[in-house]
């Protein structure tokens, strides 16, 4: 089914008039014909999702309050938040936008405009992008994390991704948390995948090689397991997409899953790769599809010259334009369009002899209720849904407050973990991953299995107790906050602080690792002591396996007792030296 | 041509049959440097291996991650543009003795080697080139971290 634009609008039409929309004062700002109206521009166009983490329905997110930059990135995209995005990208306050892109006025706005992704909604707002630009010159990238966050991925191995972006119609992607499958059945999934998996910066082991690993991998003279880039003439143009992987996947996951992989940055293989194809391709501009996180992204198109777009993933920043940044080669559009399903961006360029002359971008939010489900898409969901609904809808608890992840310390669902993790495991203290994917709960809602799962679900679930000192505690800490606030960027790896429960502690996220966190204190009051013992608790060890139940079943046992999905006590940090950062709102 | 997996099988079999020389070892042991090995501290051990430190120089080529995947194995490759190469040896400030190789090339081979190194922790990793009696090096900072927590 095709829907023409007017169609479109008419449908929408009827979607305020049926009562789908539940404010009145939204429809009449807003009418959603005109948001998802975008004006067709160029000759090419890119549209670009990413970091979906599985979520298939529609949910809610939180953007967050506290996306700190250090150093450079101080008050730089995307380390804003509040109403300094807003300013930054000209947003007006109390609109759709600002609801979309923004954690402000959170739980009423959400309460008005609505849940937002959901597959069936997207694949209706991508198949209108492209009807409406005509198909033969639109591309539909996906910059990965498509495999994991929800129980059916992890029950299928991810599989169930692949036959929903399949129906989606995805052409291009890379991956990150793909990774985190063995890696025979990465490439099983792959070999399912109707697009082209690309990896410029994914290499052979050299062990691995010697061991015959040349039957399966992509090219043997330069190791590259995976095709680095494609090749794609659309609108009398030849646009270049070369795909760009998670650099940390066997730092910030288990190594043991792919072991005969390796994974880094590689920015002079790239730079190598971008003149070649721009010597021998005849092509007239160059993508890059990647995963490497926007701090990332951003330093690497600075060194890397010839690359016109990057459109990115990984940290989550949903970002209302690009970035520009000029280096040797001219400039290059670093765009990043958020999580969860949440975002389509829309990259329309006018690409002519060799060279982008000029563009027209937008970051379209997938209001979920504005945007009719697609039947067939609707129907998949259902289908790999229906043998895990009874695991998936048990309710657990209802929620006392606005629970969710996202932002660079504890969010309340995290703080739920952390206490699940102590009480259920008779703990001192816990310690959870501060990945950013998880969505959000509204207050009064009921907390199912299937929210758990949002926040939880991986494959390396198994949780652990044991004897830490505090030392040990310190080091986590001080290394975890070096990998979100060393000041260069390629020596980061993108998630945010490592939660914690039981504890607080201070931390000046402009000192150099070693002296950024300070006066850990547990929740009576006593300091921690470099050379005592403290009973720890936690989950996702990337070492070795952990013996204890899935973090998914502790956190429900908390749950299931407690009835009621609250906190007592929020163990974020004092923090020093960042007044007025403009990556910061609402901290108390 | 040899492909890059014929490559590997060829070195490692070189290797295999230098390992197996009766000779070798006591040949290596004779050419040991004691006390650059043992000095723990990295101005003292490129003294005693080198006679001086060496001078940073753009004639030296240093590859490493800038972030280990496996702080037990971090792939290290060398190479030079400088003539008359006479040993490459590398250096890793922050690990309890920083000297971790020397590498002896003989005339007519290319300058350039590759290996792994074993890193406790963040650090500085040095190459220095001896060529012509001169000691040019490049460095690095190589990061070593805990994992976890992708976002």
């Amino acid at each position: 089914m095709s829907m023409t634009r007017r169609e479109f609008a008419q449908l929408m039409g009827l979607a305020g008039a049926a009562g789908m929309l539940p404010l009145q004062g939204f429809a009449a700002k807003k009418q959603p014909g005109e948001l998802y109206e975008v004006p067709n521009f160029g000759n090419v166009r890119l549209l670009h999702m990413t970091d979906c983490h599985a979520q298939l329905l529609p949910i809610y997110f939180r953007e967050p309050n506290v996306n700190l930059g250090i150093g450079n990135a101080y008050g730089q995209a995307p380390h804003l938040v509040g109403d300094k995005l807003l300013q930054h990208f000209g947003i007006q306050p109390n609109t759709l936008e600002a609801h979309a892109f923004s954690c402000l006025n959170y739980e009423s706005a959400a309460g008005k405009y609505g849940k937002v992704g959901g597959f069936a909604h997207i694949k209706t707002l991508v198949n209108r992008l492209r009807d409406s630009y005509g198909r033969e010159k639109t591309l539909l990238l996906d910059g990965g994390d498509t495999w994991q966050g929800s129980g059916t991925s992890y029950k299928t191995r991810g599989m169930d991704m692949v036959q929903a972006t399949n129906d989606l119609g995805v052409d291009i992607m890379t991956g990150h948390w793909e990774f985190t499958y063995h890696q025979e059945e990465v490439l099983k999934n792959i070999e399912a995948f109707n697009g082209e998996f690309l990896a410029q910066n994914v290499f052979i082991t050299e062990d691995a090689l010697f061991e015959g690993a040349d039957e399966y991998i992509f090219d043997e003279d330069s190791g590259r397991v995976f095709k680095p880039y494609t090749i794609r003439e659309m609108g009398g143009a030849r646009i270049a997409v070369i795909g760009q992987c998670f650099p940390r996947t066997k730092i910030a996951n288990p190594a043991r899953f792919i072991p005969d992989w390796t994974f880094d940055i590689y920015d002079e293989n790239l730079q190598e790769l971008v003149d070649e194809i721009r010597e021998n391709e005849g092509v007239d501009a160059v993508v890059v599809i990647s995963h490497n996180g926007m701090d990332v992204d951003l330093e690497m198109a600075r060194r890397v010259s010839g690359v016109d777009v990057i459109l990115g993933g990984h940290t989550h920043d949903g970002m209302p334009a690009p970035t520009i940044v000029k280096n040797n080669g001219g400039k290059t559009l670093v765009c990043n369009v958020g999580s969860n399903g949440k975002f389509v961006g829309v990259m329309d360029l006018d690409v002519r002899g060799g060279k982008v002359h000029d563009f027209r971008y937008r970051l379209l939010p997938v209001f979920s209720d504005l945007l009719p489900a697609d039947p067939q898409m609707a129907k998949l969901i259902d289908d790999i849904r229906a043998p895990h609904m009874a695991w998936l809808n048990e309710e657990l608890a209802v929620a006392d407050e606005l629970m969710f992840r996202r932002g660079n310390f504890n969010g309340t669902f995290d703080q739920v973990i952390c206490d699940a993790l102590r009480k259920v495991n008779d703990a001192q203290v816990s310690l959870s991953p501060g990945f950013r994917w998880g969505t959000t709960v509204l207050k009064g809602q009921t907390v199912t299995m299937e929210h758990v799962l949002d926040q939880t679900c991986l494959t390396y679930p198994e949780t652990y107790v044991r004897e830490m000192k505090g030392s040990e505690l310190k080091l986590i800490l001080e290394d975890v906050a070096d990998n979100l606030f060393n000041p260069d960027p390629y020596l980061q790896s993108g998630g945010d602080m490592v939660r914690v429960g039981g504890f607080d502690y201070v931390c000046d996220p402009t000192k150099p690792i070693g002296q950024r966190i300070t006066e850990m204190t547990l929740d009576n009051g006593e300091k921690i002591d470099a050379s005592k013992s403290y009973k720890v608790s936690g989950w996702a060890t990337v070492g070795a396996r952990s013996e204890g139940a899935d973090i998914w079943d502790v956190v429900g046992d908390y749950l299931r007792d407690r009835k009621v999905a609250s906190i007592d006590k929020l163990n974020t940090p004092k923090l020093k030296n960042v007044a007025g950062n403009p990556g910061l709102t609402e901290y108390s | 041509m040899m492909n890059r997996r014929t490559v590997i099988k060829a070195v490692a079999t070189g290797g295999a049959l230098i390992g197996a020389g009766v000779l070798m070892p006591r040949l290596a042991m004779a050419a040991w440097n004691t006390d650059a090995f043992k000095a723990d501290n990295q101005g003292a051990a490129m003294k005693a291996l080198l006679g001086a430190e060496p001078s940073a120089s753009s004639d030296v080529s240093l590859k490493a991650p800038s972030i280990a995947e496996n702080g037990a194995v971090v792939p290290v490759t060398v190479k030079t543009s400088a003539t008359n190469v006479e040993s490459i040896s590398l250096f890793v400030e922050g690990n309890p003795t920083p000297l971790v190789a020397e590498f002896m090339i003989p005339a007519g081979t290319a300058p350039q080697i590759s290996t792994r190194i074993r890193m406790g922790k963040t650090s500085v990793i040095t190459a220095v080139v001896k060529a012509d009696g001169k000691l040019m090096s490049a460095s690095q900072e190589t990061k070593v971290t805990i994992g976890g927590c992708g976002g």
